[in-house]
């Protein structure tokens, strides 16, 4: 990997990779994580970071394909890679199916843990279209949400698996959270 | 009141009652959505506070001269660079200062602050800026904290005694004196912490004498008082512009210092500067749940009807005042409200320690209590051989009652929500019937809609809003002062403003949290803003249909009492052939007339009585609501297993079911992590052993029960349209509805937060031993 020292001594790497479809290169040291490339660098802010210390989930991107937390990857490890964030999964104004379900299942309150939480379920229904209800939640635990109780969100999920019509529900029915089992094929809600 | 009950009921309306999508999803979903640590200002410097290491210190001194040699390093400042105001958000105690004079009251009290070209640059300057502390004993236990010969917090407030109530109200001791059972129990809560996902930031920045600061607040108008008076500044010359809000719970309502250190650092460097806290320092900075110690006794009749209540309490503040005075008044005010009796005495200290400052959590002052409360009459149901359902719902309030401490109590379906909680939980089926380790527990909550007084003494109004309709009529914006922080405020006021105008939710538009361009409202806390900014939005908008009506009937040359608008079209019920759209009547308006404007305020009536701390708790209208929650016990490990909740909500009328269940679900889902697993803990330094969101552990999505949420028909004349609160309300009933089925399950009950799977092992083994003895 080509590096350039600073008039400081601090040594500075050149790191080639594939950003949202585009190729990108860039001059990080060896401290740069990736969560910081990308929103300084590049300003994909839609890379939140909520803890820097790969607890919250928030700051989740597709690295190859797989769900990491940004703020535990050094830019440098990241030479090479692909790279997704939550900006490109919006094909010339057209949402991923996932994240059109989150809107039409009230899975956003505040929104900050939105962008991880839906790149977490892509990854997910990427590697597995027909996930059980626990499947979910295993894919999403990691994701941190401190509005909605995850109700809606796997909801949305389900519902981007097409595994419920993606309609509102009305409150004052009778809805679920979880299934009563979590064996697949035995998708049975609560619901009345 | 249901005589003033519209004809109208939950699904006539032509835009609210409907589960329209938020307002700013697409933004979120996409990522576009700003957040205020998202936003870069050219030539911005990014700023950091340096935080005192020690529980309790006198500083000695504080050198910056080796901080400031480090390139990049653009500022560095201390208490001699700010103003010397103190400040807090009760204005009774004002106790906090920008950066610490001559002592240190906690770890994490703020000293000193350095605005750099990056931010890791901010992190080396911070570790070469030398403090010299003297370390003093420190108070971390709140229950020694009044005891004579114990550290003083604060010089000026003796026995580190921050807020003293005594309220009484009828006559407690003749109710137990005449009582068939008086019983007394003591618990304990914890201190939680509100753990927003998006850590607090600010962005502050001059132009000659204005400031303008952008940041993740819950109340930009709070900020804009507070910093003005802080810099000697009319208000005029503060511009606070909310950006989108990443969650706030009550830890984003008063300033946090970075405000006010940004703001220094900006006009001495001349540039923006951008400040931020991480996890651990938001856990430092706090402001969460004060922990309460809380004695309860009760004496009711054979029935089990309630005859009177004392409640004696005390809470850990932690160093300074925060919001505090309120907490300690709503801690007691709120119990009187889900049931009825007329004799209730209420005694509580808050003490200051050497701990971070506890302030408004989601439900402020009332979850812990209520949690206490609903196991204290769970204990009383038992020893008199009643049903927990029943012993309740002998007790409920009923619509049109006044609470012992004044509450004038319009709309109440206590009742009905009781009822419709046994109904769906299958209680009478299961109550006494389960397995062995399975329990099934009820518990009730009540929450204000909107405070009855701001914070600081002001006769302005609590909730203004303009509407403003664009040039072609084709849009309309909403301008308000009210805050969305997830909740869906915007979403919600603006299908209050279609409504009232007869126009449609897909064209409107808002600007919220910009008090520049957005009239004063007080922001988000206690659930005010779907009854308070709603009534003020609701007039705004009402006041455009007029002038359009006006404006249709001149254009038609019919009289416009005849005239109705709905869906953004303008029509005569008698006479199909008189039609005209919103847009060719709002752009006729606006060519001769000039801009079509609608506004309204909103302010509460007089409420409550004349005693010492009477207007805490007071409110144009309250909720209520009912939890029944079923429980799976592990008898070897402890471990609770919640399986199903079933929350029945009386919240008046329903702008948004969608966002209305949504806050349901996110109340429950807090109220279950501060009974389970929740609490900020300390080592004997009073330094925070879980600053982090991996031991401080809020619930994932695996943790989480089925959720069943139903709710009862209720119509709030206080209400625009009959709605009132539901975002904080839900969070009560949580803690106590879980103790009662973990009792309900094992016979064992835990008599503090949080209600954890070491504590329920240790009682069953505590049980096990009594009975092998």
């Amino acid at each position: 990997m080509q590096a350039i020292v600073d008039q400081e001594g601090v040594r500075r790497y050149l790191v080639s990779l594939t950003i949202n479809g585009d190729p990108q290169t860039a001059m990080v040291k060896a401290n740069t994580v990736l969560v910081n490339l990308l929103r300084e660098e590049y300003d994909l802010t839609g890379t939140k970071k909520g803890c820097e210390l790969g607890d919250c989930g928030s700051c989740t991107i597709l690295l190859d394909g797989r769900p990491v937390n940004s703020c535990l990857v050094l830019a440098l490890e990241a030479d090479g890679s692909e790279i997704v964030t939550v900006e490109g999964l919006t094909e010339r104004g057209e949402l991923d199916r996932v994240q059109q379900a989150f809107l039409d299942k009230a899975a956003v309150q505040c929104g900050y843990c939105t962008p991880g939480m839906i790149l977490s379920a892509k990854a997910l229904l990427d590697r597995n279209p027909d996930p059980t209800e626990e499947e979910i939640r295993e894919a999403i635990a990691g994701n941190l949400c401190r509005c909605t109780g995850y109700v809606n969100i796997v909801r949305a999920i389900k519902a981007a698996a097409g595994q419920e019509a993606s309609t509102q529900e009305s409150t004052g029915r009778e809805t679920s959270g979880r299934e009563t089992s979590g064996e697949k094929g035995k998708k049975e809600q609560v619901a009345s | 009141m249901s005589a003033e009950r519209p004809a109208k009921g939950q699904n006539d309306y032509a835009v609210i009652g409907k589960p329209v999508a938020k307002i700013d999803g697409r933004d979120k979903v996409t990522g576009t959505a700003k957040y205020t640590g998202d936003l870069k200002i050219p030539n911005m410097l990014h700023g950091k506070i340096l935080t005192s290491p020690h529980a309790h210190a006198r500083i000695l001194s504080i050198d910056t001269s080796e901080a400031e040699k480090i390139p990049g390093v653009k500022a560095v400042i201390t208490h001699k660079d700010a103003p010397s105001k103190k400040y807090g958000l009760s204005p009774a105690r004002w106790d906090e200062n920008i950066f610490c004079y001559d002592t240190v009251r906690f770890v994490g009290d703020k000293v000193a602050a350095v605005a750099c070209t990056d931010e890791e640059t901010c992190y080396k300057a911070l570790a070469a800026i030398k403090v010299e502390y003297e370390v003093l004993p420190a108070v971390l236990d709140p229950l020694k904290a009044m005891d004579d010969g114990q550290p003083q917090v604060h010089e000026e407030y003796e026995r580190n005694i921050n807020t003293e109530i005594h309220q009484d109200f009828g006559n407690v001791d003749g109710a137990f004196e005449r009582a068939a059972y008086v019983r007394t129990d003591t618990f304990v809560g914890n201190r939680t912490y509100q753990s927003p996902i998006e850590p607090h930031s600010a962005i502050s920045m001059w132009d000659k004498d204005k400031l303008t600061v952008y940041s993740s607040t819950q109340s930009p108008h709070y900020f804009q008082y507070y910093i003005a008076r802080e810099f000697d500044l009319p208000m005029g010359n503060v511009r606070v512009l909310k950006t989108y809000v990443g969650g706030g719970f009550g830890g984003k309502l008063e300033p946090t210092g970075l405000e006010f250190a940004g703001a220094v650092l900006a006009r001495i460097t001349g540039r923006p500067v951008r400040m931020f806290y991480d996890r651990a320092e938001m856990f430092a900075h706090n402001r969460g749940r004060h922990r309460q110690y809380m004695t309860i006794t009760t004496g009711v009749d054979k029935q089990g009807k309630i005859l009177g209540v004392h409640a004696d309490f005390i809470m850990d503040g932690g160093a300074y005042t925060s919001l505090g005075i309120a907490t300690a008044y709503y801690a007691g005010a709120m119990l009187t409200l889900p049931y009825e009796f007329d004799n209730y005495r209420f005694d509580m200290f808050r003490v200051y320690t050497n701990l971070p400052a506890c302030g408004a959590q989601r439900g402020h002052g009332a979850p812990q209590p209520r949690y206490a409360f609903e196991s204290h009459l769970d204990n009383i149901a038992k020893e008199l051989g009643i049903d927990p359902m029943d012993i309740r719902l002998t007790n409920a309030r009923q619509a049109d009652t006044v609470t012992p401490n004044e509450f004038a109590v319009n709309s109440c379906e206590m009742t009905a929500c009781l009822e419709q909680a046994r109904e769906m939980s299958g209680w009478n089926a299961k109550k006494g019937k389960l397995p062995a380790g399975r329990g099934i527990g009820v518990s009730t909550g009540s929450f204000v809609s909107g405070a009855g007084y701001p914070i600081y003494r002001t006769d302005l109004p609590h909730a203004s809003a303009t509407i403003k309709v664009n040039e072609d009529g084709t849009s309309a914006t909403l301008y308000t002062g009210a805050t969305d922080i997830g909740q869906g405020s915007d979403t919600v006021l603006c299908q209050m403003a279609a409504e009232a105008m007869g126009f449609q939710y897909d064209n409107m538009r808002i600007v919220a949290g910009d008090t520049e361009t957005a009239p004063h409202d007080f922001g988000a806390y206690a659930s005010r803003q779907t009854l308070m900014s709603g009534a003020a939005v609701k007039q705004a908008g009402e006041e455009v249909k007029e002038q359009m009506l006006r404006k249709a009937a001149e254009m038609l040359d019919f009289p416009s009492e005849d005239l109705e608008i709905e869906g953004a079209r303008i029509f005569s019920p008698g006479n199909s052939r008189v039609e005209l759209s919103f847009s060719e009547v709002a752009r006729r308006f606006f060519v001769e007339d000039g801009p079509l404007l609608g506004k309204g305020s909103y302010t509460p009536p007089k409420l409550g009585g004349k005693f010492k701390g009477a207007p805490v708790g007071t409110s144009p209208a309250y909720s209520f609501a009912a939890q029944v929650s079923e429980v799976q016990i592990d008898e070897e490990t402890g471990e609770i297993d919640v399986q199903d909740v079933w929350d029945v909500h009386d919240c008046g009328m329903v702008i948004n079911p969608a966002l209305l269940e949504a806050q349901v679900h996110g109340a429950l889902f807090m109220g279950m992590g501060e009974s389970i697993w929740e609490e900020v803990r300390f080592d004997e330094e009073g330094r925070i052993q879980n600053a982090n969101l991996a031991e401080y552990r809020i619930p994932t999505a695996l943790d989480m029960p089925r959720i069943h949420s139903g709710l009862v028909d209720s119509y709030e004349p206080a209400g625009p349209w009959g709605v009132k609160e539901v975002g904080e309300g839900a969070t009560l009933p949580t803690m106590g509805c879980f103790n009662n089925a973990i009792f309900d399950a094992m016979g064992v009950r835990v008599n503090s937060l949080p209600l954890s799977y070491e504590k329920v092992w240790r009682a069953l083994r505590e049980k096990e031993q009594e009975e092998a003895s």
